[in-house]
């Protein structure tokens, strides 16, 4: 592993370097930059997140000693193969539509006695010292749904109303540059600066991003998950912070989640 | 709940047909009307303020709101017609007549993606980030597309005063332009200074910018 992460540190560098140099044509720095993110494929860094939220999801954890055995998230109590593709979903023991990190928390809370502060006390990592046992259990589970196909329950009622929530606020135009998530995500074959945009309005589009978070970032050294996501693409939007879990945060998730069904999940990628 | 929906649906329909002449346009359907205005409450709930940014950059104005409104279909041309002349009115032109400053200036401002992110420095003036969609000068390759290519802007229009004039409108108020663009609205918004939009627009527009080359 260490050495794989080495090589992929070798090559992020070398394409920084033609990034840099600008004495290249654009299409090659393009086919640079493709060639880079295959060979990351090779080995990626999210196993080592997988593996702590593997000992994490079956070690009793909190007040109570209980572990993760009891959380149900839509398969069951304890079932994690193929949750991840299911979700979002409605939870009537919570009386409301749950991501998978806000279920997490949710197990904590209500089952491991953790208080909902302590359990989302460090929501994102800093990729180094401090870490988030979020961002872990989140690698581990979605690692669980890898092959399987989204189905993410869109005809239920509770589901299809939150979808619809995330399909108005995915539009919705607001601060200071008017941006909305459409601004970048609403058109094919564009880019931001060399960074491709997929358009996630489209089938394909949303099947091929969503399934690929949560990922490893090259460039911060963390795992993110997809509250992460959307937080810093709102942040990019020049919005103020979106709170973990909240009804925006999960609407936005159901929507691209839902509009991702029928494509096989294949996260944690690993990405720039 | 289905009582309820139909209720709503109706007192949505009525605010419709009462403001149809204004700016405000209308969804196809009155629930989608309901729909966003539960998105527009939702999302309002769902941040906290941090740095320089306050939870009323939540709040739309009448552009952003009707923009939102038809972003997923055809915008009819009298509503378009109607968000243009409402923003060509918001455009301000420096009082000492004076449109174009210095372009190697303007570059640095076209290159800086600087400023109004949470994360942030206010004290530091922000930047246009025009590179992050459009092509401007030959030599910075890493540029993105969303808007045109602006490589050669001043020389395909003409170094005229018309030209010039266009240029400081479309940084100052790219709506006035072309309704709902993807463009920031830079003077209106209070993202760049009078002095900032004379460099970008020298960018655009001098004979010897890299972009006129």
């Amino acid at each position: 592993m260490i050495a794989r992460l080495r090589i992929a540190a070798a090559i992020a560098l070398g394409v920084t370097a033609v990034a840099i140099g600008g004495a290249f044509a654009q299409s090659s720095t393009v086919d640079e930059i493709a060639k880079y993110r295959e060979a990351l494929q090779d080995g990626n860094p999210a196993e080592l997140w997988e593996a702590r939220g593997e000992e994490m999801w079956t070690t009793p954890r909190g007040p109570k000693r209980v572990s993760f055995a009891t959380c149900d998230l839509g398969l069951g109590p304890g079932v994690v193969k193929g949750a991840y593709a299911a979700l979002p979903r409605y939870f009537a023991d919570a009386k409301s539509v749950m991501d998978l990190e806000t279920r997490l928390v949710w197990c904590m809370v209500n089952q491991q006695g953790i208080s909902e502060g302590d359990a989302t006390k460090i929501k994102f990592g800093d990729g180094s010292a401090r870490r988030s046992d979020l961002e872990a259990l989140a690698a581990y589970v979605t690692s669980q749904s890898r092959g399987v196909e989204m189905k993410v329950p869109v005809n239920e009622p509770h589901v299809r109303d939150m979808y619809r929530l995330g399909e108005q606020m995915f539009f919705y135009r607001g601060g200071t540059h008017d941006f909305s998530c459409a601004t970048c995500h609403g058109e094919d074959g564009k880019r931001i600066r060399l960074q491709d945009l997929p358009n996630l309005t489209k089938t394909e589009g949303a099947q091929k991003a969503y399934t690929t978070w949560p990922a490893y970032r090259v460039s911060q050294g963390e795992l993110r998950t997809f509250q992460w996501r959307l937080n810093d693409c709102f942040r990019q939007q020049r919005f103020p912070d979106l709170v973990f879990g909240s009804e925006a945060s999960i609407a936005l998730t159901t929507y691209l989640a839902g509009r991702a069904n029928g494509a096989p999940y294949n996260g944690p990628a690993i990405k720039r | 709940m289905r009582m309820t929906r139909i209720v709503g649906a109706a007192t949505a329909a009525l605010l419709c047909g009462a403001v149809a002449g204004g700016l405000h346009g209308c969804a196809t359907s009155p629930s989608d009307a309901e729909t966003a205005a539960r998105a527009a409450t939702a999302l309002k709930a769902s941040f906290n303020a941090r740095g320089q940014a306050g939870l009323d950059r939540l709040d739309q104005d009448e552009t952003q709101k009707v923009c939102s409104e038809y972003a997923n279909r055809p915008l009819p041309a009298s509503v378009a017609e109607k968000i243009q002349q409402v923003n060509l009115a918001t455009i301000r032109y420096p009082a000492d007549g004076t449109l174009v400053g210095d372009w190697k200036n303007g570059e640095k401002i076209a290159q800086s993606g600087q400023g109004f992110q949470f994360s942030d420095d206010p004290k530091v003036l922000a930047g246009a980030n025009c590179y992050a969609c459009h092509q401007l000068t030959p030599q910075e390759l890493s540029f993105g597309t969303i808007g045109p290519s602006l490589y050669r802007f001043g020389k395909v229009r003409g170094f005229t005063d018309e030209t010039r004039k266009y240029a400081w409108g479309k940084v100052y108020n790219a709506d006035a332009f072309a309704a709902c663009s993807n463009m920031p609205r830079f003077g209106h918004s209070r993202i760049l200074t009078e002095q900032q939009i004379r460099d970008v627009v020298a960018l655009l527009v001098d004979p010897a910018s890299p972009v006129n080359q």
